[in-house]
């Protein structure tokens, strides 16, 4: 049952990446990416991460993509380029390093992945159900105090260096 | 049962899609979503170890991952936005004063 | 109170100090009175230590020098087994120089302060002077070769700075930088003597070194030997180092009379006083240095007879002056040498302040055939000059005559008959320039300029008042050392006597009266025929010195043009050494060094140029540059890892 969530989830998440980088239109990208982070909040509940999950919806998805709409409508960029402009060397370096790239985190990724395949009663007991957002907010005032804190440190400097950047310069 | 090198795969090819969509376009707005799919990226990883050694410390780093990142969009999208009322364009090749 | 001779040293260094930094907001008047006061303390104290000591006995319990005493400063260097204290040695030969330079420099530097009372830079002659006072003290009084050579180059560099005093004028800093630098040769010499020392003895000290002299090799004897001797060359002006002392009279006169002719210029003499002991272990050692001086003595006393400037006459006087007392080192008559030493300092002191007197009567005109006739108008300096001329001609019962006869002597009984010969010409020689100078200058009818003639004056009192005092010495200074053969005993022998005890040269005894009369009374001829002959020509024959020039025109060019040595020199030397100079500048310095750093930091700049390149201002490409970077890091530990590397 998990299997065939997971493999929905994901293969409509890749799709929707390609399509985040494929589209010619920009709002189409936005779209796709969308669809993108929903199918990651998917994946995020079948870790049994709820909190998390939700907010990755109501943040990236609600938010942030939100926010890109919101900008490329205002720019109207939405036509911003006929195609994909590939210089020639983006071309073959594109070609040969992705691939190779990928190639080699996969490569480094799975004989850790199942290695690790005798803890899989861990990983089974970890569905039962947890109180996800107790733990967080535990961790999140004890030892990550700082962090947090900090945190609305940086939002609020974005807050502030965004309304300054943007604001219409008053000529003259 | 998923097997977790299943998640960090898809992870991995989540990352190289947004890896490629940063080199890949022009626009300057389709290559911060790209960057933003990279971030997506990396939580899944996180969340994946997180679940993977029974720590919540992973979860907590995905939620200041998320507030860091949606910063870095509004300021970089206000960035954008202030370019564009200068020059008229998105388009970061053109955007290259910052050259020899 | 033997202890307290560092006070002598602490005296003029309170000097300097207060001259240097505050001189120029103080009052003349104090600037003069700080530095004359200074010298003067240390004059006080040095009388004073010299009368503890006599009342010391001679001779310890164990034999050694009763008078001698060590006091120690402060630990200078210590680098591994190099080890160099800064002390001082007192004994009988040191107090001796003190007393000569403390005493001889306060009555300079109170002439000096009316002397130099229109200069513009008061404070920084008095801060010089005083400095030099304290160099040279540093020289006499050191323990160790090393000190002494703080003191040796000290002084040096005070002569430069006094000499080139006015060095606006450019004839006065070539002056300065001529001195400087043929000192420098001597000090050369004297380094790599110092060095040779070290590496033989192993230490630099003089107890260290002295005693033992006679245990090492004679060869290096002898070279360490020459090489100071080389030093002390340069320092006194002897052959071939006495070029500078004659251009030395661009400085201020009393200048002229401190460190030219009573104090610095004698450091060679004390050097190898000194170092007797050194100089005896080597069998030719002596040699050099009483051929050397017996040589110098005779030419530069030629020299002298023609020149027409009073202070060069001076000049060539004193360094042939100073040849006679090498002669009376070589001859092993060190004690002698001492005494001549100290005599020359009273009577060349108050001929050059006779001089000093003279130019400020007549402006400046140092041309004695310009002057004439002075006899009249300043009397008082006429009186000390004369005092002066018959001390330096060695006219009985004035200091000369008994220093220079007892060199003379030394050098006969040394069996060195021919500077023994040479000595008594020069003796003559010495004669006829004192008085010609004297005749011409002071005598006759006047040949001044009519503008200077009105001014003519006798000197102020603050002048004459030293000049006297220095006359005084020069008649009564030669009666601490009284011929042997009256059977009075001479003081200053018998003084030294500890300090040379080790000496192979004893005095013969008493017993050879007759010898000494005869001796003193070759020379005694000698001086008459000199001052006969000045007399007949200046004074009865005026006129017949012209014709005597021209008849023999050749002889009286080389000589008056000094032999041409200073030419001789600057086409040998001097020249070549420019030359080098000049192409190390432009081929060393200029296309090799500088092109080399020059085109190093260039190598930085077209460095940037190419790599500026890298910013090409698009994104796009920085982000794949990252990207390869990424991917290289990651497959290189992939590789590692797969390989086992």
């Amino acid at each position: 049952m998990e299997m065939v969530l997971f493999f929905i989830l994901a293969i409509v998440a890749v799709a929707a990446g390609l399509g985040v980088i494929a589209q010619r239109s920009a709002v189409r990208s936005g779209l796709f990416l969308l669809v993108n982070f929903c199918c990651l909040a998917g994946l995020y509940l079948l870790h049994n991460a709820q909190f998390v999950a939700l907010v990755q919806v109501i943040i990236y998805a609600g938010a942030v993509v939100v926010l890109f709409l919101f900008v490329i409508m205002l720019l109207g960029t939405e036509q911003a380029e006929e195609s994909p402009d590939l210089r020639k060397y983006h071309w073959i370096a594109g070609l040969l390093l992705g691939p190779l790239f990928l190639i080699g985190i996969l490569w480094a990724l799975i004989p850790v992945g199942t290695g690790l395949a005798p803890a899989a009663t861990e990983w089974l007991q970890a569905l039962a159900p947890t109180d996800n957002v107790r733990e967080i907010g535990a961790a999140l005032l004890t030892d990550f105090a700082i962090p947090f804190e900090l945190a609305s440190v940086v939002l609020l400097v974005a807050i502030i260096g965004a309304v300054v950047l943007a604001k219409k310069r008053l000529e003259g | 049962m998923v097997p977790p090198s299943f998640y960090l795969i898809l992870s991995a090819i989540l990352f190289t899609l947004g890896a490629a969509g940063v080199l890949f376009r022009r626009n300057a707005l389709v290559m911060f979503m790209s960057v933003e799919m990279m971030l997506n990226a990396v939580n899944l990883t996180l969340i994946t170890y997180s679940r993977l050694l029974a720590n919540v410390e992973g979860q907590v780093f995905v939620l200041l991952v998320m507030a860091v990142a949606a910063a870095e969009v509004a300021v970089g999208l206000a960035i954008v936005v202030a370019y564009y009322r200068h020059k008229e364009t998105a388009d970061v090749d053109e955007m290259d004063l910052l050259k020899w | 109170m033997l202890e307290t001779v560092w006070l002598i040293l602490l005296f003029p260094l309170a000097g300097v100090l207060i001259n240097a930094f505050l001189g120029r907001w103080l009052n003349r008047r104090l600037v003069a009175a700080i530095a004359c006061l200074a010298v003067g303390a240390s004059f006080v104290v040095a009388l004073l230590v010299f009368f503890a000591m006599l009342g010391l006995p001679a001779e310890t319990e164990a034999g050694g020098n009763g008078r001698e005493r060590i006091i120690p400063i402060f630990t200078w260097i210590v680098a591994g087994s190099f080890k160099v204290e800064a002390s001082l040695l007192l004994d009988q030969l040191s107090i001796l120089m003190v007393l000569v330079v403390t005493g001889v420099s306060t009555l300079l530097h109170i002439y000096s302060a009316a002397y130099m009372k229109g200069e513009e830079y008061y404070n920084r002659y008095f801060t010089w002077l005083n400095l030099f006072v304290l160099m040279m003290l540093i020289l006499v009084l050191g323990d160790n070769f090393l000190v002494m050579y703080v003191g040796w180059e000290g002084v040096g560099l005070c002569s430069y700075l006094l000499i080139g005093y006015w060095f606006e004028k450019k004839s006065a800093a070539d002056a300065g930088k001529k001195a400087f630098i043929v000192n420098r040769v001597g000090d050369f010499g004297f380094a790599l003597g110092i060095m040779l020392i070290f590496a033989t003895f192993g230490s630099l000290a003089f107890q260290d070194v002295l005693p033992a002299a006679g245990t090492i090799l004679p060869g290096t004897a002898t070279a360490i030997a020459l090489l100071l001797f080389l030093g002390a060359a340069g320092k006194s002006a002897q052959i071939p180092l006495y070029v500078w002392l004659p251009d030395a009279m661009e400085g201020p006169t009393p200048v002229s009379a401190l460190i030219h002719a009573a104090t610095m210029v004698t450091a060679g003499v004390y050097m190898v006083a000194r170092c007797f002991t050194l100089f005896e272990a080597s069998p030719s050692a002596l040699n050099w240095v009483i051929w050397i001086g017996v040589l110098t003595a005779f030419f530069a006393a030629t020299m002298a007879l023609v020149q027409k400037d009073f202070k060069r006459i001076l000049a060539y006087s004193t360094i042939s002056q100073l040849g006679y007392m090498f002669v009376g080192m070589g001859a092993g008559a060190y004690a002698a040498g001492m005494f001549h030493l100290t005599t020359h300092a009273f009577f060349k002191a108050l001929l050059f302040l006779c001089a000093g007197s003279v130019m400020h009567a007549l402006s400046g005109e140092l041309d004695i055939f310009k002057m004439g006739g002075l006899r009249r108008k300043m009397p008082w300096t006429f009186a000390t000059l004369l005092v002066g001329v018959l001390a330096l001609s060695g006219v009985p019962f004035l200091a000369g005559f008994f220093s220079k006869d007892e060199i003379l002597l030394g050098a006969y009984e040394g069996g060195a008959l021919v500077p023994w010969i040479l000595g008594t010409i020069t003796a003559a020689l010495t004669a006829f320039y004192a008085f010609r100078l004297l005749f011409v200058a002071f005598y006759g009818q006047p040949r001044l300029d009519k503008k200077i003639e009105k001014h003519v004056h006798e000197s102020s009192p603050v002048m004459l008042v030293p000049m006297a005092i220095l006359a005084i010495l020069a008649v009564l200074g030669g009666y601490i050392g009284l011929p042997r053969f009256l059977g009075l005993g001479n003081a200053i022998d018998e003084f030294l006597h500890p300090i040379f005890a080790a000496s192979v040269h004893v005095p013969a005894a008493a017993e050879n009266a007759t010898m000494e009369i005869v001796l003193l009374a070759i020379s005694l001829l000698a001086v008459a025929i000199g001052f006969v002959a000045a007399y007949w020509i200046y004074i009865r024959n005026w006129g017949l010195g012209a014709r005597m020039t021209k008849s023999a025109q050749w002889l009286y060019d080389i000589v008056y043009n000094k032999y041409y040595v200073d030419e001789a020199y600057t086409e040998v030397i001097v020249k070549p050494l420019r030359m080098l100079g000049d192409f190390i500048a432009v081929a060393v310095e200029e296309r090799s060094i500088d092109r080399a750093v020059n085109g190093f930091a260039q190598l930085f700049g077209l460095a940037g140029e190419g790599l500026r390149r890298l910013q090409s201002g698009l994104v796009r490409n920085y982000a794949l540059a990252m990207f390869i970077g990424i991917v290289a890091v990651m497959v290189y530990f992939l590789v590692r890892s797969v390989w086992g590397l």
